[in-house]
Formats: structure tokens, C-alpha cells, sequence
């Protein structure tokens, strides 16, 4: 099983088309701790996690996890990658249980079933094992979506905007399990506009604006002030044609 | 830790560096097509004074055309294939050109090909479409082109990829087509008979095949060229917030 | 990982799935009932169906309920991203696409087990004559179809004119296809069975699964990856 300490993001750009998704990003997340990508809708946060989660390849420049060669080893790189994304990632028609059970099966973990029954017991859903999911409540889904994406132990977790649609108590739960996984020393990457609950957990926080950087600020406090001038810093006049691209 | 200000472009380098070969027309292109409208000019003369072949009379003469045009159609369907596979594997645009241009050379020499080979069709047995091998295949080949074209205009992000799976597979599938029609048509045999090729390719015939061998390629490296300008000013519009 | 059992895993995960839900199997069903309803209304007349119909008529039937069920299968996937999720796994995606293959194939041949009854009795028709070469036909027909459109409509899941597209696409690659499995069926029908035919049928069909699955499987890697 391969390993690495750090992901590196080394000037990458990535288009689609005529559109800009990510223009020249570079930044670092370390084994044991936890960043956030900050930003408006459109700033290029779920391009930059489709970046770093191996399903897109950048335009520009390129990602380096440890001294591992991604493109050789793209399989077992995947293996130690964990993403939650915005939708969730479950089969619907599944019950919890099955859907842990499937992908602990597909990440090559030996006994799928226990460690899908230990995941269940971690996100306290035990008693809801053999549930289809779409009868459980958003919070549950998150959290069975949670372990999902933490059941083979990697050593990357990206999530995006984890914390929409959760009350205030499994927001609390979320929060506990990253710093969890901080301490166990995974990477840990978040993109997300919800800046109050990232108060404190964040050891590192990017700014994105149109898919750039605009400021990366170590161990932040006072978030929503940092967010506030570095979002309304005048951006540098861009000169387009009357008729641009749409 | 912000990003780089440097001068030098970044998205564009890629675009521009793969377009820049294509972009800039080659010396012989003038020349070329200069010749090839001379030819073509001229071909109606030299067809007109081939000798009448005895049993279809002036009809045949349009087999100096329709050749020629099955041929440029075959050519365009293995340039398009052989270039989907060299884009899968190596991502490099210049292929992706290549292939679409190819591709609409199918559908434009295909057409040529089914239109004068039923005209032919017609005039010498009384039906326009006769079920025969070579032009089903064909017809079906031809299909497959234009839906080729259809991925590249609907398919939205990605197409260039898909419409590469496509080419690939059509051209593997051109012997499974041409097989399978050819069994399913010899196991109903036709009554009328089916028109022969002569045994030897005349003056004339060459003659035509060279201007629309000519044709071929001046059209390919054309439609490559516009490709080009519009990766070009892609990569323009991309660097504008540079 | 192994193959077989990433293959194993994904197939018997999509036929949980469909037999909890059973969306795309009632659904795809009873489009082929009303398809083969319509061609039944069609062409027969005074009651007595004209020769050598029921055969295309289940072809066609395949067909389009088979390019429904592609649709329809690959679009939940799009629903919750899981498409996504299986390639973010460290699966070889080889074994994503034989088992997302395997899994419509069975679909379709569990919906041939009904129709091919059906269309015997309503073209009154003796279809189910020689099992054994119906079987072959239908498998290897089946498999001919589902290989090249389990990948056209893997890789149509997020194209915007995907439900368009997928038949445009799917249709005249399939043409060898359906002459084969169509007239080796017919050749099943005649009352002296011609084994030579049939046999040459079958084979096409089976080299045209081997060259595609083959084809499918080379490619799937470079046209997943964006």
C-alpha cells in the first residue's frame, strides 16, 4: 500500500473550453492537518477537489502526492483517496449496510461486512443498518456518506460542502470527526462557504476567487472578517469584448 | 503563497504550440489546388472521349466519378480511424482535427458515391436501389459518419472523446457490415445483374482518381486549419484574464 | 484487485438494486409488449401474420427496449454521482465496465424469456423449435448490442442530448447485429433447419462480441478519464 505526506498542487491550471475553471493554483496539504478552500460559488473549489481526487486531469501543471507517480500508479493512489462529494455518493435503493458493505468490498477491504457494521457503529447508526438509505434523513445520509468515504483508512479526505443541510447538532459531529481524523493523521482538504463553522478547525485556509488564489493564510482567525477583505479587494480590471464568450 | 504573476501565457501554450503546425498552410497548398481545379476542369473532356463501353452506353461514363468518390470515401473512413486512435492514445489535438475533418470528407465523398451509384443504378437496370454489397455497406458506413458528426456538434463536453470511441468502433465494425450484408444478399440472390468494374484502370480512370486524391487532401488540410484557428482563439479568449 | 471479483461485486449490485426498485425492468417490459403490440397491429391482416415478421419484429423489440434500459440504468447512476464514486475506487476500470455489462445483459435476456414467447404466439410462429440455436442467437446478439452500448452510454452520462444521442450512436453499429441475430432467428423458422447458415450466423455473432468486448474494454480507461 503506498503512502505520502504531502499533496502538492504545483501551478495547475484546468479549462473547459473557453471557461477558466482553475487558472494557476498551487498550495500544499500535509498529513495531519486540515485545509479549507474558501470561496463564492464558480471560485473552482469541486474543480480543484475533482483535481486532487484523480477524476480530472489538469490543463496546466500538476499534482504531486509524495514521490508516488500518479500516472503509473493511479489505482493504488485512488485506494488511499476518500472523497465525499456533494451528492453523496450512495445507492439509494441500498440499505446502509449494503451500500458501506459494497465499497468497503470495491477498496479491496477483506472483511467488507464487519467493517461496514464498525462504520455504521462510529456514525452511531447501528439501529438503521437495514434501512434503504432514501428513507433516512439528510444528517443520516451525511454521516453513512461520511463513512463511506473513510472506510478503507485514507490517507486524503476531500469533502465537498459537507456541512449543507445539517442542524447544528451533527454540524457538531462533523467537526469532531475531522478533528478525529486530523489526529490520525490523514490530509484533510474542505471546500466550503459556510465560514463559521470552519472557525478553529482550520490550520490552513484558501481563498479562491474565479479560480484563483487571492490570499492562503495560515492557522486563521476571525474568518468571516479574513473572507470579507480578501473577497473585496478590487480585482484587477479585466478586459473583455462586448461580444464574449457566453 | 498567491498565485503566480508571471508574463509568460499558461493556458495558451499548449493550444498554441499544437495549433501553430497546423495553423500555417504549406507551401505546396497554392500550387496544388491550382492543379487540381485544372484537373477537374479537364476531366469532363478526357470522360467524353473514352470509348463507349457496349452495353450500358453513356451511362458508364459516370463510373469515372463514382469511383473515384468510393475510394475517397474508403480513404477518409481509415484516416478517420487510424486518427481517433492515435487521439485516444496520445490526447494530442492535432489527431482530434484531423478526425473530425476526415470525417466530414466521409459524409461529403459518401454522398457523391450513393448519388451517382443509384444514378447509375437507374439507368441501366430500371431500379434505383438494387440491395447490392457494396453500396448497402456503404450507405450504413455512412451513417455511422454522420452520427459521428452529430456527437461532435450535441455531445457537449467530452464529445471529442466519444466521437473517437465512435470512429474507432466504426472502423472496426466496416467487415462485420460489409459480411453480413454480403451473406444475408447472397442468400436471396438477385435477379438482375450486378454492374462489373472493367479489368484494368485506364488513363482516364487514374486521372480521376489522382484529382480527387487531390481534393481529399486539400480539403482535409483546409478543415484542419480552420480546427486550428478555433483552438487559437480559444486559447485568446482563455488568456484574456491573464 | 481481482477482476472478476470487481466485476462480480458491481453486477450484483445493480441487480439488488434493480430488484428493489424494479424501474427499469417494468418499465423496459412493457415497452416491449407495446412495441411488439404495435408491429402485431401493423402487419397482420385477417388475422394471419405475414412470414418472416416475428423475427424482426423481436429484434426490433430488443432493440429499442435494450437501448431504454442503457438510458435508464446509466441515468441513476448520474442521480447520485455513484458513476463517479466507482471510478474514484481503485477498481480497474476493465472491471467497472464487464460488470455494468454483465449487468444488462441479464436484464435484457430476462426480458427476451418473455417476449420471445410472446411474439411465438402472436405471429404464430415456432421460435421456441430449437432452444439450443434460439438460445445462442440471443445470447450472443445480446451480448453484440450491450458492448457497445454500455459504453456509449457510460460515456454519455453527463452529455446534454444523452437520451438522443444514445440511439444516433447506437443504431448503425449495431446494423451487423441485427442482420445476423434477424436472419439466423428466421433460419431457426424454416421447416428444413439449414445448420450451415446458422452456424455462420452465430459465429459472426460471436466474433463481432469478441472484437467489441475486446475494443470496449481497451478504450474504457482513456475515455473515462477526462
Amino acid at each position: 500500500m503506498i503512502d505520502f505526506d504531502e499533496v502538492a498542487v504545483e501551478d495547475v491550471s484546468r479549462h473547459f473550453g473557453r471557461r477558466r475553471a482553475v487558472s494557476r493554483v498551487s498550495f500544499s496539504a500535509r498529513a495531519g492537518t486540515i485545509l479549507g478552500l474558501l470561496g463564492p460559488n464558480g471560485a473552482g473549489k469541486s474543480t480543484l477537489l475533482a483535481l486532487l481526487g484523480t477524476l480530472l486531469r489538469p490543463s496546466q501543471g500538476r499534482i504531486r502526492f509524495g514521490d508516488v507517480n500518479v500516472e503509473e500508479e493511479g489505482a493504488a493512489v485512488r485506494a488511499r483517496i476518500g472523497v465525499l462529494g456533494h451528492d453523496l455518493f450512495l445507492y439509494p435503493e441500498l440499505t446502509a449496510l449494503e451500500n458501506l458493505a459494497f465499497f468497503a468490498a470495491l477498496y479491496g477491504i477483506a472483511d467488507a461486512q464487519s467493517a461496514a457494521r464498525s462504520a455504521l457503529d462510529r456514525a452511531g447508526l447501528a439501529d438503521r443498518a437495514d434501512d434503504v438509505v432514501s428513507s433516512l434523513s439528510r444528517g443520516m445520509r451525511q454521516r453513512v456518506a461520511l463513512e463511506r468515504a473513510l472506510i478503507q483508512g485514507p490517507r486524503l479526505v476531500l469533502l465537498d460542502e459537507p456541512f449543507t443541510g445539517l442542524d447544528d447538532r451533527s454540524g457538531a459531529a462533523l467537526l469532531e470527526r475531522l478533528d478525529g481524523l486530523r489526529r490520525e493523521g490523514a490530509a484533510v482538504v474542505v471546500a466550503t462557504h459556510d465560514l463559521d463553522l470552519a472557525e478553529g478547525l482550520l490550520d490552513e485556509a484558501v481563498f479562491l476567487r474565479d479560480g484563483r488564489v487571492v490570499e492562503s493564510l495560515a492557522r486563521p482567525e476571525g474568518l468571516r472578517a479574513a473572507y470579507r477583505a480578501v473577497m473585496t479587494r478590487p480585482a484587477t480590471p479585466i478586459a473583455r469584448p462586448s461580444t464574449g464568450p457566453s | 503563497m498567491s498565485s503566480k504573476n508571471d508574463s509568460r501565457p499558461h493556458f495558451e501554450e499548449t493550444i498554441v504550440n499544437h495549433s501553430n503546425a497546423d495553423i500555417t498552410l504549406p507551401a505546396w497548398f497554392v500550387p496544388a489546388a491550382v492543379v487540381c481545379g485544372l484537373m477537374f476542369v479537364v476531366s469532363p473532356v478526357l470522360i467524353a472521349n473514352t470509348p463507349y463501353e457496349a452495353t450500358m452506353g453513356l451511362v458508364q461514363k459516370i463510373f469515372y466519378y463514382h469511383l473515384p468518390s468510393a475510394f475517397m470515401f474508403l480513404l477518409g473512413g481509415i484516416v478517420c480511424g487510424i486518427a481517433s486512435a492515435r487521439y485516444l492514445a496520445t490526447r494530442n489535438p492535432h489527431h482530434d482535427r484531423v478526425a473530425w475533418a476526415a470525417a466530414e470528407l466521409i459524409v461529403l465523398f459518401g454522398v457523391l458515391t450513393l448519388v451517382t451509384g443509384p444514378l447509375w443504378a437507374r439507368k441501366s437496370w430500371g431500379v434505383w436501389w438494387t440491395w447490392d454489397v457494396r453500396l448497402t455497406s456503404s450507405l450504413v458506413s455512412w451513417l455511422l459518419a454522420v452520427s459521428y458528426l452529430l456527437v461532435r456538434r450535441y455531445g457537449g463536453p467530452g464529445s471529442d472523446r466519444l466521437a473517437a470511441a465512435l470512429a474507432l468502433f466504426g472502423m472496426a465494425n466496416v467487415p462485420f457490415i460489409y459480411i453480413s450484408v454480403n451473406f444475408w444478399r447472397t442468400i436471396h440472390p438477385l435477379t438482375t445483374v450486378v454492374p462489373t468494374l472493367p479489368s484494368s484502370f485506364g488513363v482516364p480512370t487514374w486521372f480521376c482518381i489522382t484529382a480527387f486524391l487531390l481534393l481529399f487532401v486539400l480539403l482535409l488540410r483546409m478543415r484542419v486549419r480552420l480546427e486550428a484557428q478555433r483552438a487559437r482563439l480559444d486559447a485568446m479568449y482563455l488568456s484574456l484574464d491573464e | 484487485m481481482n477482476f472478476a471479483r470487481i466485476a462480480w461485486l458491481i453486477l450484483r449490485k445493480d441487480l439488488t438494486v434493480e430488484v428493489r426498485s424494479g424501474e427499469v425492468a417494468f418499465t423496459t417490459l412493457l415497452f416491449a409488449v407495446s412495441c411488439v403490440l404495435v408491429f402485431a397491429f401493423a402487419f397482420v391482416r385477417e388475422g394471419i401474420p405475414p412470414q418472416g415478421a416475428a423475427p424482426a419484429v423481436l429484434w426490433i423489440a430488443v432493440m429499442f427496449a435494450g437501448t431504454l434500459a442503457l438510458g435508464r440504468t446509466f441515468d441513476r447512476e448520474r442521480q447520485s454521482e455513484t458513476l463517479r464514486a466507482l471510478l474514484l475506487a481503485p477498481a480497474g476500470r476493465p472491471a467497472v465496465y464487464t460488470g455494468k455489462l454483465l449487468g444488462i445483459v441479464v436484464l435484457l435476456a430476462g426480458l427476451e424469456l418473455l417476449l420471445v414467447p410472446l411474439v411465438a404466439f402472436l405471429f404464430q410462429e415456432p421460435l421456441l423449435a430449437h432452444p439450443f440455436w434460439l438460445g445462442a442467437i440471443l445470447l450472443a446478439g445480446t451480448i453484440g448490442f450491450s458492448s457497445v452500448g454500455t459504453l456509449f452510454a457510460a460515456m454519455l452520462v453527463r452529455a446534454r442530448s444523452r437520451d438522443m444521442l444514445l440511439p444516433v450512436l447506437l443504431y448503425p453499429i449495431s446494423v451487423p447485429v441485427i442482420i445476423a441475430s434477424v436472419h439466423g432467428t428466421d433460419a431457426l423458422l424454416q421447416d428444413h433447419l439449414e445448420v450451415g447458415v446458422l452456424r455462420f450466423w452465430v459465429v459472426l455473432l460471436l466474433c463481432f462480441d469478441v472484437v467489441f468486448v475486446t475494443l470496449a474494454l481497451w478504450t474504457f480507461e482513456a475515455l473515462m478519464t477526462e
